[in-house]
């Protein structure tokens, strides 16, 4: 297969660099396999890397939540075939709590930060920025290159890890110490947590280096005439998130650092007062709090769940705007709601953190802060809203997506309002509300975003079409899935079910939801199997797709649609276009749409 | 062998997707992009108010289903205090879900393509921004409002007359200390704990107020009508004081100790005849992450009148004269106590428990 890719994807892009070579002698460079698909500089080629590393990364996530909602939807049955898949983790065909808690905390890690972070921002931050602000490639190629290999290297700690003898971390994606820092109190703490932090600062590294590489990028190539307020909505969601990134993960860095010191240095930073039952030792520890970390962590952590939305509500925009054949509605508005989630985002974080013994005062003070961010949230809501009416719309699969996420925005969204309360947190806290809610809000709509931007995007990447009645089917199921899937956990919440537990039969307050369980599981790996269907029309499509014959194939008006089918190196083979209005004239003075690049008429006003 | 026999269904499943995948693209390509597209415009659009509308029964469907399972009444003051609020936020909440979610299907029926139909361009409008940057924005003060004014009523000082009860987590169960008739916590520190000497929570023998604590494992006893304010402890890891019944909450941090004050306003017994299962039982939930054995993390509350309690305390043998007993089961006189209670590890750091 992969010299299949080699041949075909030489004899694809051969005849667009030989007219970019041919006008652009001073380009001219000799690639070979290894500079054209292993170390790129091109920003195309690491946005795919980036994709298809994610892909790898999902379905691996997604296996393991299959693999946990097993147990958790058939907690009396036995699969023998699960012992021969994990051995010893699973003796006797069902999952040992040990696995079931390595499951959930691999899940959350993989989802959170290598699909949604990475796997998200990293392909659509690297291919759309140089396409859509008219710029040849990055501001730094190579540092570009760089952030993909940290992140394959990330990928590679973290893959190793599952396979220690005692296994991977298992405290939660939170890693909330004592528990992620004594070896004797978890298994998942002893080297695998080792492998997790060493695989996270590699992440945090690889991240900074995108990040950094999109601000600058975005500040300073754009072409003539292409100012802030011209730019589509997507290349601010890319800059307001690699911000956000840039910010904070050097927080999460160094409370990962100090982790590492607490566990293998002797420093008492999070840890006092505790005694190990397992090995009777009380630990010489004094003075150090775990609340600490909790801090340290949200200040990422809380930011990190934008960092993943962001994209995708900018991905969506343009879609909707394209698909609607109308303006995105309030443009300035959704710049303005944008830059107050950023804002808000690092003002937030002790929400998560109203029922470990924190200042009731100061909790108020954060209820305050998280409920404001419902303000620009509820403003792009009906912006997105205000954009459908009286459009002309177009329900391909792009756009369905697009339609997708707001619908899950707005559910997710308004449980948000219930969990920022701090009254409400006491009681849902830790509850399968909050896994509903974050599930809907940012998972499903992360992913609902992505696949948005993949059905759009796919074919100036490939210069091929996805599937469409594939991607119908795929839609429907994974929409009306997740709904299926995420709306009866809330009712289990609401009962006070707690989240990461193995089993509830032995349980009173929560064994009433058995027969209910079994239905989400069961939803889930149909869901599950519907995501395998889109990996494959994916990769099938690279190769046998239907190809894309003209230019602009969605009549869209962003630069990106200006370039060769399929662009080379450089993107433009001649000049770069020059940008004379915003990206948004679609159905303005009776044309169904206008490129940015055409000048404006005589006496046409400006947006 | 079923497990094959699914995994050959599945793949027949993919295949023949695939293939009726890809004749409908034929198809579309020989029908021509446009009437291919108008075709898909239409079962998506028809699609959209299909989900909309059994989207909305389904919503209804499943209130019906769970309504009796979720919220039992709730068995604290306080607990009625977060149903309240809970309540007013589905209420404002429920709306605004209603009116979006109907909106953005019909549009999206609705403005499906048309040749007919020019779309409407409609970049800004500043009175609709303020209008929709507003009302949420009163809507939200209502809620912090109300939230707050509950959080600090639920979050303020325990009254004078609460019971005082000590309640330390670690992997996997929970331990119960009840101050004797001093009224004082004894002091404790970690390092004393032990296991075998039958010193779970390493109380110092050296200070008296320590000698008629109790400690107790089986189940928290607490009065009826009476607050009570839970003192909360970590002996190794985070664990959380879930207390699903009563609507309560709150981590136990090793280290930091925490609070948190209710008032029971039910007996177990008043539950079990109310909540019409002969069963019920007040269980401690632990809802932090902390180990392999977190799910199975069980503590019992048992809420009772006040004359059971007082008979329950009389039966409870204190923590030291247990470990006395064990210690000298012989000579039980005062003074060959103190160099039994001198031996035991001396700290060099006293930690007071209570403030």
């Amino acid at each position: 297969m992969s010299t299949d890719l080699t041949i075909h994807g030489h004899g694809a892009t051969v005849g667009s660099h030989d007219v970019h070579d041919a006008e652009h002698e001073v380009h001219h460079h000799k690639e070979t396999f290894i500079t054209k698909y292993v170390f790129s500089q091109d920003h195309k080629m690491i946005c795919k890397q980036f994709l298809i590393t994610g892909m790898i990364w999902a379905i691996l996530g997604g296996l393991m939540s299959v693999l946990f909602r097993l147990q958790l939807g058939y907690p009396d049955s036995t699969f023998p075939w699960l012992e021969e898949i994990l051995g010893k983790w699973a003796k006797g065909g069902k999952i040992s709590p040990e696995a079931y808690y390595s499951l959930v905390t691999m899940h959350g890690t993989v989802l959170v930060f290598f699909v949604l972070t990475g796997g998200l921002s990293g392909t659509f931050a690297n291919f759309l920025i140089p396409l859509q602000i008219g710029a040849r490639d990055m501001a730094s190629p190579f540092l570009n290159m760089l952030s993909y290999w940290f992140f394959w290297m990330a990928s590679v700690v973290m893959i190793t890890s599952l396979f220690i003898e005692t296994g991977p971390a298992s405290g939660g994606w939170t890693s909330y110490p004592p528990l992620s820092a004594l070896g004797d109190a978890s298994l998942g703490s002893k080297s695998g947590m080792d492998f997790w932090i060493t695989s996270m600062a590699l992440f945090v590294v690889s991240s900074l280096l995108g990040g950094l590489n999109y601000i600058t990028t975005i500040l300073n190539m754009r072409t003539k005439g292409m100012s802030m307020t011209r730019l589509p909505l997507t290349m601010w969601a890319i800059l307001f998130t690699a911000i956000l990134g840039v910010l904070s993960f050097p927080v999460l860095l160094s409370g990962l650092i100090l982790l590492l010191f607490d566990r293998h240095a002797g420093t008492s930073f999070y840890l006092s007062d505790i005694f190990i039952a397992s090995t009777q030792k009380a630990l010489p520890n004094e003075g150090g709090s775990p609340i600490l970390f909790q801090h340290l962590f949200w200040f990422l952590g809380h930011p990190e769940v934008y960092i993943i939305i962001l994209p995708a509500m900018g991905l969506v925009s343009e879609v909707m705007a394209i698909n609607s054949r109308k303006p995105i509605f309030g443009y300035m508005a959704m710049i303005g709601s944008l830059f107050a989630i950023t804002v808000l985002a690092f003002l937030v974080w002790a929400h998560h953190m109203f029922v470990t013994g924190l200042n009731p005062f100061l909790g108020s003070v954060f209820v305050l802060l998280t409920l404001l961010i419902a303000v620009p949230s509820a403003i792009k809501v009906f912006n997105w809203l205000t954009t459908l009416w009286r459009g002309n719309i177009r329900l391909n699969p792009a756009m369905l997506f697009a339609i997708g996420f707001v619908s899950m925005f707005i559910s997710g969204g308004l449980t948000g309002v219930f969990l920022g309360n701090s009254t409400l947190d006491i009681h849902l806290h830790d509850t399968y509300f909050i896994i509903a809610h974050f599930h809907i809000v940012m998972g499903v709509s992360a992913f609902l975003g992505m696949f948005c931007g993949v059905y759009h995007w796919f074919p100036k990447m490939y210069g091929r079409y996805l599937n469409n009645t594939m991607g119908y089917i795929h839609f429907w199921v994974t929409f009306a899935g997740a709904y299926l899937i995420f709306w009866p956990m809330h009712y289990e919440g609401l009962a006070g079910m707690p989240r990461r537990y193995v089993e509830y039969q032995g349980w009173s307050s929560f064994n009433q939801f058995g027969d209910l369980n079994r239905f989400i599981s069961t939803v889930a790996m149909v869901v599950f199997a519907v995501q395998l269907m889109f990996v494959f029309n994916f990769f099938y499509s690279i190769f046998k797709g239907r190809k894309v014959t003209t230019k602009n194939p969605w009549q869209a008006n962003t630069l990106e649609w200006t370039t060769p089918i399929r662009p080379g190196h450089g993107n433009w083979p001649g000049e770069i276009p020059e940008v004379h209005r915003w990206a948004y004239d679609y159905g303005k003075d009776g044309k169904d749409f206008i490129l940015q690049t055409e000048p404006l008429g005589a006496d046409e006003q400006q947006h | 062998m079923s497990t094959y026999f699914l995994f050959a269904i599945l793949l027949l499943g993919f295949v023949i997707t695939f293939q009726i995948a890809k004749a409908s693209e034929y198809v579309g390509i020989l029908k021509g992009e446009k009437k291919n597209n108008e075709q898909n415009n239409r079962i998506n659009g028809f699609l959209m108010i299909v989900f909309l509308v059994l989207g909305l029964i389904g919503v209804y469907w499943c209130n019906e289903l769970f309504k009796g399972k979720i919220l039992g009444k709730a068995a604290s003051d306080h607990g009625e205090k977060i149903d309240q609020m809970l309540y007013i936020t589905i209420a404002l909440t429920g709306v605004v879900f209603f009116i979006t979610q109907i909106l953005l299907f019909w549009f999206s029926f609705k403005y499906q393509h048309s040749d007919e139909r020019k779309s409407f361009y409609f970049p800004h409008n500043n009175k609709l921004e303020v209008i929709w940057t507003v009302v949420p924005a009163i809507a939200l003060t209502v809620l912090v409002g109300f939230g707050l004014m509950y959080w600090f009523q639920i979050t303020g000082e325990a009254p004078k007359n609460a019971l005082q009860i000590e309640i330390t987590g670690k992997q996997f169960n929970w331990i119960y200390r009840y101050p004797g008739k001093d009224g004082v916590f004894g002091k404790k520190y970690y390092k004393n704990i032990s296991d075998a000497e039958n010193n779970s929570l390493g109380l110092i023998w050296d200070d008296p107020a320590t000698h008629d604590d109790l400690v107790v494992t089986s189940a928290m006893y607490m009065v009826v009508n009476q607050p009570v304010k839970l003192i909360i402890n970590a002996r190794d890891v985070l664990h959380d004081v879930g207390l699903v019944a009563f609507r309560m909450k709150m981590d136990a941090v090793p280290g930091t100790p925490t609070t948190m004050w209710f008032t029971p306003k039910y007996t177990t017994q008043e539950m079990k005849k109310m909540t019409g299962n002969p069963d019920f039982q007040y269980e401690i939930s632990c809802d932090q992450m902390c180990g392999k054995g977190h799910y199975s993390m069980r503590g019992l509350i048992e809420v009772v009148t006040p004359e059971e309690y007082v008979l329950w305390r009389a039966k409870q043998v204190s923590n030291y004269a247990m470990v006395m007993k064990d210690k000298m089961p012989e000579t039980p006189a005062v003074d060959s106590v103190k160099p039994a209670a001198a031996k035991i590890n001396q700290p060099s750091k006293l930690v007071a428990v209570t403030k």
